[in-house]
């Protein structure tokens, strides 16, 4: 059996562990909060955006540009996958990979081309395992403390160097969706061709052509939605971005919660079990006094 | 006067939103005013200044770099690449985007990409001396 010592020098490492997981919950908890603030921040722009683009791509002719109808093809398919860039927070990665790796074994099976496009170095790690192969870029944001709109713009406008090169014909973003602190969804979303939200299209096809229809300037909405198109993909990235932090600090808030209470039980459970041995040996240390005294 | 609903949004944040009289934007083929029940229009924009009246005495304005905007029934929506006060825009932070820009032209490969970067710088230095930074 363990001494009294032995359980004394536990019980403090258990303490000095639980003292570290409280103070990760609570820098969480106010990174969360910061995090959730930029993303309802970012909510209308990209909801705007949405709107625009619906009402654009309602009005499209046959000859719409490549970004929105994509080219044709449906061959080589790029997973731009999102995760975190540290561990310790809970199963926030690894669902995240899972989605992809299980999108991956589909397209396989479909004898399509797979290129990945890594972002955070988590996944990276995750996935270089199987796909060491098919990953064709690692993007860290370790260095960013507060992301930007230029950081999701400077991914967007890789991807689309990368699909006007035609290096893929298909594009899917994975990340994980903020829904509160416990849940955090992860979400599988197409980029190129763009997905024109289906609400803003019934609500088009509601109104049954009453519509107005739009002018445009410069004329054409050829050169508008030549601009817009890659714009909102950087909008995606952004917000996929936005989105992924702050189910990242979620994540890491409950994780770090329940092992702050796991560590508490473990405390309680060895507090107990010292104390016991304690009295043990105060007893039997009596008994040999009393029967020592009996004897004489 | 008729007012009409107004929104004004850059990727990071909701600048602006309310009813107005009139918003006076800077268009990539020149500015121009919406009032209430303008027919809708969809419009680039180049860097510039857009002027929110909201009463004929509370008038505001803001400095844009470049964006969209989309005049519909609904009302008349700015999506702004970038959007700050224009109390709070000094020269510094224009120079900033010039130098942006400038680098956009060494770095670009086709001659689209300089040609459009170089309008782009030369709308900026048109909005500078302007503001009379």
């Amino acid at each position: 059996m363990a001494s009294l010592k032995d359980l004394r020098n536990r019980i403090s490492s258990v303490k000095a562990t639980q003292k570290i997981t409280k103070a990760m919950q609570m820098v969480a908890a106010s990174k969360l909060r910061r995090a959730q603030v930029a993303v309802e921040a970012a909510r209308p722009y990209a909801e705007r955006m949405e709107s625009v683009l619906a009402n654009l791509a309602g009005d499209v002719t046959s000859c719409a540009p490549p970004l929105l109808a994509g080219n044709g093809r449906d061959d080589a398919h790029l997973l731009v996958v999102c995760t975190a860039e540290r561990g310790l927070c809970g199963a926030f990665n690894s669902t995240i990979v899972r989605l992809a790796r299980e999108h991956i074994a589909r397209l396989h099976g479909q004898e399509k081309t797979v290129k990945i496009l890594c972002v955070g170095k988590k996944g990276y790690d995750q996935l270089r395992r199987q796909y060491e192969k098919d990953i064709i870029d690692l993007i860290e944001l370790r260095a960013v403390r507060q992301i930007g709109f230029a950081n999701g713009d400077e991914i967007g406008r890789k991807i689309i160097k990368l699909f006007e090169d035609g290096a893929f014909d298909v594009a899917t973003l994975f990340f994980s969706r903020y829904k509160s602190v416990i849940a955090q969804i992860p979400t599988a979303m197409q980029l190129i061709p763009a997905q024109i939200p289906a609400s803003a299209t019934s609500r088009e096809a509601g109104k049954g052509g009453a519509q107005a229809v739009y002018e445009y300037e410069p004329p054409g909405q050829d050169e508008i939605l030549s601009t817009l198109l890659p714009r909102n993909i950087s909008v995606q990235m952004f917000r996929a971005l936005l989105e992924n932090a702050a189910s990242e600090q979620g994540a890491r808030m409950s994780a770090m919660d329940s092992a702050t209470r796991n560590a508490g039980d473990m405390i309680r459970k060895q507090t107990m079990q010292y104390n016991r041995s304690r009295q043990a040996m105060i007893t039997k240390e009596l008994i040999e006094i009393i029967s020592g005294a009996e004897a004489l | 006067m008729a007012t009409f609903h107004f929104e004004l949004v850059s990727p990071e944040k909701l600048l602006f939103s309310g009813d107005v009289e009139a918003v006076v934007a800077p268009g990539a083929d020149g500015q121009f005013t919406v009032l209430k029940d303008h027919a809708p229009v969809m419009a680039m924009l180049k860097p510039g200044v857009v002027e929110i009246t909201e009463t004929p005495s509370k008038k505001e304005k803001l400095f844009v770099r470049g964006g969209f905007a989309d005049v519909s029934q609904d009302g008349f929506t700015i999506l702004a690449e970038h959007a700050i006060p224009l109390a709070e825009l000094d020269a510094a932070k224009i120079d900033a985007d010039i130098k942006d820009v400038r680098e956009d032209i060494a770095d670009a490969k086709t001659d689209e990409a300089r040609r459009a970067a170089s309008e782009k710088l030369a709308q900026l230095q048109e909005v500078k001396a302007a503001l009379g930074l």
